[in-house]
């Protein structure tokens, strides 16, 4: 279970440009299953997802992730949790270019200290999960948008967390590809990984694999 | 164990970074390289002509008595060395026959020497190797010289000198006493100058103190005098050339603080993307610190071998005029390998150290921002 008590944030505090981003949010989100964040752009949604996986720190409010309070962790046990629990899939994909698919999959397991070897094989099983294998040893700018994705994904999915996060996923997809991804997480969702989407595609918060849609606008859960 | 396979996969994903800029990581090394190439060029030559110098005096005599008029060096008498031989310390005095010999036809100078005991007849000379390259061509193998009275004497040069320093036999030239006296004009009854051997080197400073009271015209130059005469130039000489290097340094420092310090638009996404993906600020600081080791430690490594290589293989060519201005010292020669581990390690500490440093700094403050920009990206 993840629990949130009264998380705000802030930006910009105490300059002119102050933004609210959330409004002191109360919500607990089951493991194993799928909610999707709706609500227009700048409703918040990513604002509460980089929260929620560590990248960033609310103005206040706690979050609890089975009963272990990570909001106030230091930043290296913040990264440390970001790296083993939580596994992103960024709107853009934010692959590292000039490197390979390959390499690109295996870089979120770097600082694990796993050996090389294991982080390589693990990560060509992956790409071949998700039928990317063959483009391993190529450079991520010579990739289709949805071979992009299930790179991003792959990467994702490198450090085996128990959580993935993914920000408008389908938001460079075809319909096609779209409901390929579905077909992904339904398989994720079967491995028992729970899975964090904000999304205002109804493709995506339509589709039977989602178990919950939370609806956001303004900062706030409605 | 793990230690070590995060830093081998810090260093893996460094190596691929710096291969991805390589016109500007490749530019970086070629400059910093070029500096290290410089300073580990003089560092090398200065070092080298010390051991020279040391290597030349090492089986010199404690003692060198000379004979000066009019506060200048002239010849000595050889009879004053039975003088010398009496104070009590000294177990030999021999007279020696120097001098230098101009060349009018290729305007150069060389030394001419008579060794303690030369066993070839009056008409041939032993020569050091730069002899034969420089003197110009010869007569029926013959060289010619012009004797002190204006008489024309034919040497034939028997043997070249295979000398373990050729700083100093290069132009070195050694005949017989008879032919030396001849061309030089050292009338019989005097010497260049007269060695003096000591028993007991401490007390060396008490046996030149006798001979000036004994011989009020004579000036005793120590062996130790000698070598702090030679330490000093060479000193002298390599410092003036770094001094004109700092310039070269400052400006190369310049340049890679630019280049390390100004992180890209894009190297600053990529800190934020490996951020969102789980690197800690002490990670990315841990990638960024083989980077700046890499390309120091390459360019440390380029720029010292090519230097060796420079200064004793090639007797470095670029310095040869700043650095061998005197006339004993000829354009080519081949120095001994030598080098001064202390020097290399202070070179190392100066800029590969810094250089190190400076490519952090700046990684330190993006890599410590919160990783949340990357979802906004």
């Amino acid at each position: 279970m993840i629990q949130l008590a009264g998380i705000n944030k802030t930006f910009n505090v105490g300059k002119p440009n102050e933004f609210k981003a959330l409004k002191g949010i109360d919500l607990e989100v089951a493991l194993n299953e799928v909610s999707v964040f709706i609500g227009p752009s700048g409703s918040g949604k990513t604002t509460l997802l980089s929260i929620l996986g560590c990248m960033s720190r609310p103005t206040s409010g706690r979050i609890w992730l089975n009963e272990r309070e990570i909001t106030s962790l230091p930043e290296r046990f913040a990264a440390e949790v970001r790296r083993e629990t939580f596994g992103f899939i960024f709107q853009n994909y934010n692959l590292i270019k000039g490197i390979t698919v390959l390499e690109n999959t295996m870089l979120p397991a770097y600082p694990t200290g796993i050996g090389h070897r294991v982080i390589r094989d693990r990560a060509v099983s992956i790409l071949e999960r998700l039928g990317i294998e063959s483009k391993a040893r190529e450079p991520v700018e010579h990739l289709s948008g949805g071979e992009r994705q299930r790179a991003a994904i792959a990467r994702a999915l490198i450090n085996r967390p128990s959580i993935v996060i993914a920000d408008e996923p389908t938001a460079h997809l075809d319909s096609a590809l779209a409901r390929m991804l579905l077909d992904i997480f339904a398989g994720l969702k079967q491995e028992g990984k729970t899975i964090l989407i904000a999304c205002h595609d109804p493709l995506v918060f339509e589709s039977p694999v989602v178990d919950r849609v939370i609806s956001m606008r303004d900062g706030g859960i409605v | 164990m793990k230690w070590i396979e995060r830093q081998r996969a810090f260093i893996d994903f460094t190596l691929s970074s710096l291969w991805r800029r390589k016109a500007k990581n490749l530019s970086l090394l070629m400059v910093y390289a070029l500096v290290i190439f410089l300073l580990s060029s003089v560092i090398f030559f200065t070092q080298a002509l010390r051991k020279e110098a040391e290597a030349v005096l090492d089986g010199s005599p404690q003692m060198i008595v000379q004979r000066t008029v009019g506060g200048r060096h002239s010849l000595i008498p050889t009879d004053y060395a039975e003088k010398i031989v009496q104070i009590r310390g000294t177990s030999s005095v021999k007279p020696r026959l120097w001098g230098y010999y101009y060349h009018p036809a290729t305007r150069s100078n060389y030394t001419i020497m008579v060794p303690e005991n030369y066993p070839r007849p009056d008409d041939t000379v032993e020569i050091g190797a730069g002899v034969l390259r420089t003197w110009g061509p010869l007569r029926d193998g013959s060289f010619y010289f012009n004797a002190h009275d204006g008489e024309t004497v034919f040497l034939k040069a028997i043997n070249t000198m295979t000398n373990e320093t050729d700083l100093v036999s290069a132009d070195l030239i050694l005949m017989s006493e008879t032919t030396f006296r001849k061309i030089a004009g050292v009338p019989e009854g005097y010497a260049t100058d007269l060695t003096v051997r000591i028993r007991n080197e401490r007390e060396s400073q008490t046996i030149a103190r006798k001979i000036i009271h004994v011989l009020p015209d004579t000036r005793p130059i120590l062996k130790e005098e000698i070598i702090r005469t030679y330490s000093s130039i060479f000193d002298w000489r390599g410092g003036y050339v770094i001094v004109l290097l700092g310039g070269g340094v400052l400006a190369f420092f310049i340049f890679a603080w630019d280049k390390a310090t100004g992180l890209s638009a894009e190297e600053k996404t990529e800190i934020g993307i490996l951020k969102g993906i789980g690197w800690d600020t002490s990670d990315i600081l841990t990638m960024k610190f083989w980077e700046g080791a890499v390309i120091s430690l390459t360019a440390f490594l380029l720029g010292v071998i090519s230097a060796y290589v420079h200064v004793y293989f090639a007797s470095a060519t670029l310095f040869e005029h700043a650095l061998k201005g005197w006339a004993i010292l000829y354009p080519e020669f081949t120095l001994r390998p030598s080098v001064n581990a202390f020097q290399l390690a202070i070179l190392f500490f100066l800029t590969v150290v810094p250089y190190t440093l400076i490519t952090i700094v700046p990684t330190w403050k993006v890599a410590a921002t919160d990783p949340d920009v990357v979802m906004r990206h």
